[in-house]
């Protein structure tokens, strides 16, 4: 992309063993770390490589990236966390949980079910810092984004699009349908690493009451 | 050494922030790379008052910024020109300036260009969150309190005194970038660009485009013709990195130049900016028109090898001034 940056693509879907390949990909690079480099984005299916042009150039940059991607496969990355994270669903918690139970004609606890019932990936963090893209959804629970976006989504918001769910880590405006919010804080720029959740954990929602939640907050 | 105050806000303007160039290595946790968005006129002003390149300024953006000096600090006022006064009486762009102590620097509306950078001799003593000073507006954090600055915000520095001795430097006028209401930003073509029609691409390339007052530092929103894509491929694609500068096209066809306060989207990306043309996207406001002209890969390296070689003359030049 442009004269700084290289889109290295390992597959063209959503899927485990493609964004295992990214995080494998993204761990030989640490390993091998190349001067002038000043960014990696690891995403769904790619890792955006960004560097510096006075220091690299195309041609540079993607024979090394072509030599270390022979290396995908041969090597160890760590063992994903498994979170639980507890969410409080409808009401004003989430404001959406109506409008997607009538668009899939089931009740609101068939919908918190569905929800709850399903261990999600870490697919990639993006968006926001901390944002993280959760798939998949079960088909019974893919929805379209809202045809008008909000312009204020509160903290720990927890929506879906499509076959995906994601957590908003701070306010800020967007197109998801919310269907509860959780607690935990999901991004705290002072932490290493800054974001509770990394690519490639496992997650579980579990449903909560208002009080619990209020209670978690302190 | 005990950080000394240096200025204090009178009022802030629209928005108004600290910015350094960027926060780099933070891209697996969504984190943006912030900073300046004119990164060549921060550096100017960094040199100017003998700073590193990278230390934090403010970005001011439109107009209305007021501050009063708490003691002499050597200041350099670079980038759009906002009409900046000290006290009643135009200040100089581009050149090291002494502000007394209780005088006041005012910018007073826009001349040219749409952000200037303000560097103070000492920088600003903040720290550092994940290896930067800038201030992330969105998520809150970093520069001074992770937010813009507002009225009485007092900053500080260390060792202001061999600052001082910079006074009278200047840029040189030759490579001072003239901003004007219409822009002509060098593209490559990628990544996705075999993603829309050749008319699609022409569209880009031949059409001029109005800077929609929606923009901000997340991206330049564009208004005119409509960039086609091939039949049968959606609007969006599966989420993946982005750069400042790519051109993104989202389902209605209007280009948008992303800027520094995202690191992912979601959209087709049919060209992206050249490195050596990024400073420029700073200085382009709400109303402006952008032509974009398609150039070599070897043209873009070049031209951004030639504006080094620039900065370093500047730099080896600084000795010689004071």
């Amino acid at each position: 992309m442009g004269d700084r940056s290289l889109l290295v693509e390992l597959g063209d879907e959503i899927s485990p063993e493609v964004n295992r390949r990214v995080r494998e990909f993204y761990v030989i690079l640490l390993e091998n770390p190349i001067e002038g480099l000043l960014e990696i984005v690891p995403a769904y299916r790619s890792l955006l490589i960004i560097y510096d042009p006075l220091k690299l150039d195309l041609v540079m940059i993607k024979n090394r990236m072509d030599d270390l991607q022979k290396k995908i496969g041969e090597i160890q990355i760590p063992e994903p966390k498994t979170l639980e994270i507890p969410v409080v669903y409808g009401g004003e918690y989430g404001p959406d949980m109506e409008w997607v139970s009538q668009y899939h004609n089931i009740s609101v606890d068939e919908v918190i079910q569905l929800h709850t019932g399903t261990t999600y990936q870490v697919y990639m963090i993006g968006f926001m810092p901390g944002f993280p893209y959760l798939g998949e959804l079960p088909e019974g629970l893919a929805t379209p984004r809202r045809e008008t976006p909000r312009t204020v989504i509160p903290q720990g918001s927890v929506a879906i699009a499509q076959r995906q769910t994601g957590i908003y880590p701070v306010e800020s405006p967007g197109g998801w349908q919310i269907l509860g919010r959780t607690p935990l804080k999901l991004f705290n720029p002072l932490h290493s690493p800054p974001t509770l959740l990394e690519m490639g954990d496992l997650v579980r929602f579990f449903s909560i009451g208002e009080k619990e939640f209020k209670q978690w907050q302190q | 050494m005990a950080a000394v105050e240096t200025i204090e806000v009178l009022t802030p303007g629209p928005l108004t922030s600290l910015q350094d160039l960027g926060r780099f290595g933070y891209g697996r946790y969504g984190v943006p790379h912030s900073g300046a968005l004119d990164t060549f006129s921060l550096r100017a002003a960094n040199l100017l008052v003998g700073n590193k390149e990278n230390e934090a300024c403010l970005e001011i953006t439109m107009f209305g910024l007021r501050i009063k000096a708490l003691r002499d600090v050597a200041i350099a006022v670079t980038g759009g020109d906002l009409l900046p006064f000290y006290n009643d009486k135009p200040l100089s762009m581009w050149v090291s300036f002494i502000l007394k102590e209780g005088d006041t620097l005012s910018f007073r509306g826009m001349k040219s260009g749409f952000r200037s950078y303000l560097a103070i001799g000492g920088g600003f003593f903040l720290a550092e969150v994940m290896g930067s000073r800038s201030t992330n507006l969105s998520s809150g954090f970093g520069g001074f309190d992770g937010r813009p600055v507002k009225k009485g915000d007092i900053f500080t520095a260390h060792s202001l005194h061999p600052h001082l001795e910079t006074e009278g430097r200047w840029f040189p006028q030759d490579l001072i970038p003239r901003y004007r209401r219409e822009w002509r930003l060098r593209v490559i073509f990628g990544p996705q660009d075999d993603q829309f029609t050749e008319e699609g691409r022409n569209t880009v390339l031949n059409s001029p485009y109005q800077v929609s007052h929606q923009s901000d530092r997340t991206g330049i929103r564009l208004a005119g013709p409509s960039v086609e894509r091939r039949p049968n491929v959606h609007e969006s694609i599966i989420s993946e990195g982005v750069i400042p500068g790519a051109i993104q096209v989202p389902g209605d066809g209007q280009p948008i130049i992303i800027l520094v306060e995202i690191v992912t989207g979601g959209y087709r990306k049919i060209a992206t900016v050249i490195t050596a043309d990024l400073p420029l996207l700073g200085q382009i406001k709400p109303g402006d028109m952008v032509n974009f002209e398609e150039v070599s890969l070897d043209d873009a390296y070049e031209t951004l090898r030639e504006i080094e070689e620039r900065i370093k003359r500047f730099k080896e030049s600084l000795s010689s001034q004071s």
